[in-house]
C-alpha cells in the first residue's frame, strides 16, 4: 500500500487577481507503516496537502497515485479512497452530532454499507482503540471533555478501517496529559495495528517524541523530507520558515558553546539526559 | 489598587430539562478569592475543565458569579450598570478567531471595537494603525480575514482588543491553533504591551513554555487555586505538577530529570543559562 504525489499543484483562485500557488511542485512518497509528522508555518500548504491526499481538493496539476491507480482517473473510485485514507480534521470534535456516543461512530462505517453487526462492531473496536470506556457509549458526545470528544471523534474516523490515518493537528487546545494521552493512543495503533499515520503539528516537542519522519512544509513546497534528527539540525533553517526545534536541541547547542564537549542532535528530553550524563556523568 | 478582585468567587452551570426543572448542578468555579495588581502579568494553568476559562468569563461580566463577587476596577459586575465599564477595563481574546471576527476587512474589524465606543474617527484609525503593527499585521490591513491562516486571524483578534485600550487583556489560550512564530509573535506582543503600556495581561494557556516570565502564575483544579506562586516556585512542583494533567517547561523537565538521576542541580530551572549555570557548578555528582 503507499500513496504517492507527483509534481503536485495546488492554486487557489486560478486565472483571477486573487490567485495562488498553496502547493507547487510536491513530490512525496508515504510508505506503508510510515508515521510521518507534517510540520510547516501557518499557511505553508499542510491543510491544503493533507485535504489532497483523500481527495477532497483536486490537484491543479500533477498526480495522485493510490496503490499505482491515478485516484483522478474516471473508473477510480474516490468513495473508496475516502474510507482508506481517514482524515481527522482540526477540532474534530465540532463535527460530532449524534445522540450517543456510540451512534456518532457508527456513522461513517453505517455509510460504507456494512450490515448492523458489522458497523456495530468496528465502532466498538474503534472506541476501545482510542481508549476510551464502555461507561461513556451511551452518553451524549456533547457532555464529555474535550479530550474525550476528541477520541470519540478519531474513533468516528478509525471505524472506517482506514489504511492511512492523517490527523490535522489533533492536540491542539488539549491540556498536557490529553496531549500525550491522544499521541500515546495514535502511537499504539501504529505500532500494533500498523496504520499509516500522518500527524499534522505545531509542537516540535511533540514531532520530535513519537514520528520517525518529518516533512517540513515552507510556502507550497517541500523543504525538508528525512528522520527526526537530520530534519532538526537544519534548526537555524526552520526558524528562517517560521518553524524551530525541540528546546532540547537549543538547550545541547547551548551546552556545547559553553564547553560542553555534548553531540548536539538529541531531541527529546531522555536522548539529552543520557547525553549530558554520559559527559559529565 | 487591585485592578481584580475576587472574594470566594463560585460558580454553578445548572443543567435544566426541557421543562426547566434542574436536572443537575456542576460547581465549575469553587470558592477563588485572588487579586491582581494593576500592570502585572499573570498566568492561569489547569486541565481541560479545571474551570480556568469559567473564571475569565468573569473577568468582563460573561458571567457572573453563583456566589461571591468579583470587583474589575473596583466595579462590581453584576450591577447591570457597571456592564460597560467592566468590560472596557478588561478584554478579552479567545481561543477560536473565527468566532470574533466580523469585519470585512482587517482594519475595518479592528476598528470595531473603538467605533462602538464612540472615539472620533481619526483616532481610531491611528488605533487600527498601532494595534495592528503591535501585533505585525499591518502589511495585512486591506486583506480580508477569511483568506488569513488561523494564527493571522489570532493576531488580528487581539489588535482588535487592543485598539480599545483596555486596562487588562485577559487572553483564553489564544496560541493554541498557531505555530511556533506565531506563538512567539503573541506572546511577545503581550509582554511588550505589558512592559511598555502596563496593560495587565491574564493569559490562559497550555504552553508551559509561555508563562515563565509571569509575575504570578496560578494553577486550577476542580474549580479551586491549587499552586500559586512565581513561576520558579510552581514549575518546581515537577510531580505534583504532572498529576494535575500539567507539565512543566522542557529545561526544567530535562533538569528534573538529571536531578533523579543522581546529579546535584537545584529546584525550579526555567531557562537555559540557568540549566547551564547549574551544570557548570563543580560538585554536582554524586
Amino acid at each position: 500500500m503507499s500513496l504517492i504525489l507527483n509534481h503536485v499543484y495546488h492554486i487557489y483562485g486560478e486565472d483571477t487577481t486573487l490567485q495562488t500557488a498553496a502547493l507547487q511542485d510536491i513530490c512525496l512518497t508515504i510508505n506503508d507503516g510510515d508515521f510521518i509528522g507534517l510540520i510547516g508555518h501557518t499557511g505553508s500548504g499542510k491543510s491544503t496537502l493533507v485535504q489532497h491526499l483523500n481527495g477532497l481538493l483536486k490537484a491543479s496539476k500533477g498526480d495522485i497515485l493510490f496503490n499505482g491507480q491515478d485516484i483522478y482517473d474516471k473508473d477510480f473510485s474516490l468513495k473508496d479512497l475516502r474510507s482508506r485514507v481517514g482524515l481527522v480534521f482540526q477540532y474534530p470534535e465540532h463535527q460530532l452530532f449524534e445522540t450517543t456516543v456510540f451512534e456518532d461512530v457508527c456513522f461513517g462505517p453505517k455509510n460504507l454499507g456494512l450490515s448492523q453487526k458489522e458497523v456495530e462492531l468496528r465502532a466498538y473496536e474503534a472506541l476501545k482503540q482510542v481508549g476510551l470506556e464502555d461507561d461513556f457509549f451511551y452518553q451524549s458526545p456533547f457532555e464529555l471533555s474535550g479530550g474525550q470528544k476528541r477520541r470519540v471523534a478519531i474513533a468516528g474516523v478509525l471505524a472506517m478501517k482506514p489504511d492511512i490515518l492523517v490527523l490535522d493537528e489533533p492536540t491542539a487546545g488539549l491540556d498536557p496529559k490529553g496531549r500525550d494521552e491522544i499521541l500515546g493512543q495514535v502511537k499504539k495503533l501504529h505500532d500494533e495495528s500498523n496504520i499509516t499515520v500522518v500527524l499534522v503539528s505545531h509542537s516540535m516537542e511533540d514531532v520530535a517524541n513519537y514520528v520517525n519522519r518529518i516533512v517540513v512544509m515552507n510556502r507550497g513546497r517541500i523543504l525538508y523530507d528525512d528522520v527526526p534528527k537530520a530534519v532538526f539540525s537544519h534548526y537555524k533553517e526552520l526558524e528562517e520558515v517560521g518553524l524551530a526545534a525541540p528546546q532540547v536541541t537549543y538547550i545541547m547547542h547551548k551546552l556545547l558553546e559553553e564547553g560542553f564537549p555534548v553531540r548536539t542532535d538529541a531531541t527529546t528530553i531522555k536522548e539529552a539526559a543520557d547525553e549530558i550524563l554520559r559527559v559529565i556523568g | 489598587m487591585a485592578i481584580i478582585e475576587s472574594k470566594n468567587l463560585s460558580f454553578d452551570y445548572i443543567r435544566r430539562d426541557e421543562n426547566g426543572n434542574v436536572e443537575g448542578i456542576t460547581r465549575a468555579v469553587d470558592d477563588i478569592s485572588l487579586s491582581i495588581e494593576q500592570g502585572d502579568f499573570i498566568a492561569i494553568l489547569g486541565h481541560n475543565g479545571s474551570g480556568k476559562s469559567t473564571f475569565a468569563k468573569h473577568l468582563n461580566a460573561i458571567l457572573y458569579p453563583t456566589e461571591g463577587s468579583i470587583y474589575v476596577d473596583g466595579k462590581d459586575t453584576r450591577k447591570e450598570e457597571n456592564i460597560w465599564d467592566v468590560r472596557q477595563t478588561a478584554g478579552m481574546v479567545f481561543q477560536n478567531p473565527d468566532n470574533q471576527i466580523i469585519g470585512q476587512v482587517v482594519e475595518e474589524d479592528v476598528g470595531f471595537g473603538p467605533e462602538n465606543l464612540g472615539i472620533p474617527t481619526k483616532e481610531i484609525w491611528e488605533r487600527v494603525e498601532e494595534s495592528l503593527k503591535a501585533v505585525g499585521m499591518y502589511e495585512y490591513r486591506k486583506h480580508s480575514p477569511n483568506k488569513l491562516s488561523g494564527g493571522q486571524k489570532q493576531r488580528v483578534s487581539i489588535a482588535g482588543v487592543i485598539a480599545m485600550h483596555p486596562k487588562c487583556i485577559v487572553l483564553d489560550e489564544p496560541t493554541a491553533m498557531l505555530d511556533p512564530n506565531g506563538r512567539k509573535d503573541v506572546i511577545r506582543a503581550a509582554r511588550a504591551l505589558n512592559d511598555v503600556e502596563k496593560v495587565t495581561i491574564i493569559l490562559i494557556t497550555h504552553y508551559m513554555e509561555e508563562v515563565i516570565y509571569a509575575d504570578k502564575v496560578y494553577v486550577m483544579d476542580k474549580g479551586r487555586v491549587k499552586l500559586q506562586g512565581t513561576p520558579r516556585e510552581v514549575f518546581s512542583h515537577v510531580e505534583e505538577l504532572k498529576e494535575l494533567r500539567l507539565d512543566v517547561p522542557q529545561v526544567t523537565l530535562l533538569a528534573h530529570e538529571l536531578q533523579k538521576r543522581g546529579l546535584r542541580i537545584p529546584d525550579g530551572i526555567l531557562t537555559m543559562d540557568e540549566l547551564t549555570a547549574a551544570l557548570k557548578m563543580g560538585d554536582i555528582c554524586h
